[in-house]
């Protein structure tokens, strides 16, 4: 099944500077697990080593932040597009800090979502 | 790439009052701009999701809007720019981890004094932070 992946220039070295490119999965983690085996070394820019996703970048399924849709373990159809942005963020407190206040959603989703997000 | 940032003198003004409307948080957002002109066209004032005095962050449902807009518009954010309320105008450790438009100008505005503001102009790519020089044109005059 094929899902449209819109990447951000800032990523786009991996996909040979193609915007937009095709993967499949049943989830978000298997569909960066595709992407990564087309484009090499993508996986790395969207989930730290720690294995959850990557603070730099917001991810959305179908215009939903997947941070509300249960992060890694949101669950794909054939059809569904995914955006990905930079995130944007930064200001004059410590980077540490600053990673600590991203490690939650700035938005409350309406229903509970696992604590991995 | 172009190592200056030339920007019309309202819309600094306007970036300017927002920074100061919004002190002592942090104030953030785009000025957008057609695909490839390098010319910041369009003021959009984001919200800062984080409503902090040391940090800054798009709401991301808010980004995404905008970044389709813009999208939709051939534009792109020729300008990100932030507020800095008690330190200077210069992209700090987190500014540059989270610097993630390789083609954008990162305007940094400083409000730590009440009666001038500190305004200065940066690329960031890959980590490496580039000041640049901000040429500010007057419309009514130059066009």
């Amino acid at each position: 099944m094929a899902i449209e992946v819109r990447v951000p220039t800032i990523l786009r070295s991996y996909t040979g500077g193609a915007k937009t490119v095709e993967g499949a999965g049943d989830s978000l983690s298997a569909l960066i697990d595709d992407l990564d085996a087309k484009h090499n070394g993508l996986k790395g820019r969207l989930i730290t080593p720690e294995g959850g996703l990557h603070r730099f970048v917001n991810i959305y399924v179908n215009d939903e932040d997947v941070r509300f849709l249960g992060a890694l373990d949101a669950k794909l159809s054939d059809g569904d597009s995914i955006t990905i942005l930079p995130a944007v963020a930064g200001g004059a407190l410590g980077f540490a800090a600053a990673a600590a206040l991203l490690g939650r959603p700035s938005r409350r989703p309406a229903a509970a979502v696992p604590a991995q997000g | 790439m172009k190592n200056v940032l030339t920007i019309d003198s309202a819309i600094v003004d306007a970036i300017v009052a927002h920074a100061r409307r919004d002190h002592p948080d942090e104030a953030c957002g785009v000025v957008a701009g057609p695909i490839g002109s390098d010319l910041p066209t369009r003021l959009i004032p984001m919200d800062n999701a984080a409503r902090s005095m040391t940090f800054y962050e798009f709401d991301s449902m808010e980004q995404l809007r905008v970044w389709r807009e813009m999208d939709d518009n051939d534009e792109e954010p020729v300008v990100i720019y932030h507020s800095h309320t008690a330190t200077e105008a210069y992209p700090s450790r987190t500014d540059i981890s989270f610097a993630g438009e390789p083609g954008a100008h990162y305007l940094l505005v400083s409000t730590r004094e009440s009666d001038s503001e500190e305004i200065r102009s940066f690329r960031i790519v890959d980590g490496v932070v580039t000041e640049e020089e901000i040429n500010i044109v007057d419309a009514t005059v130059d066009a």
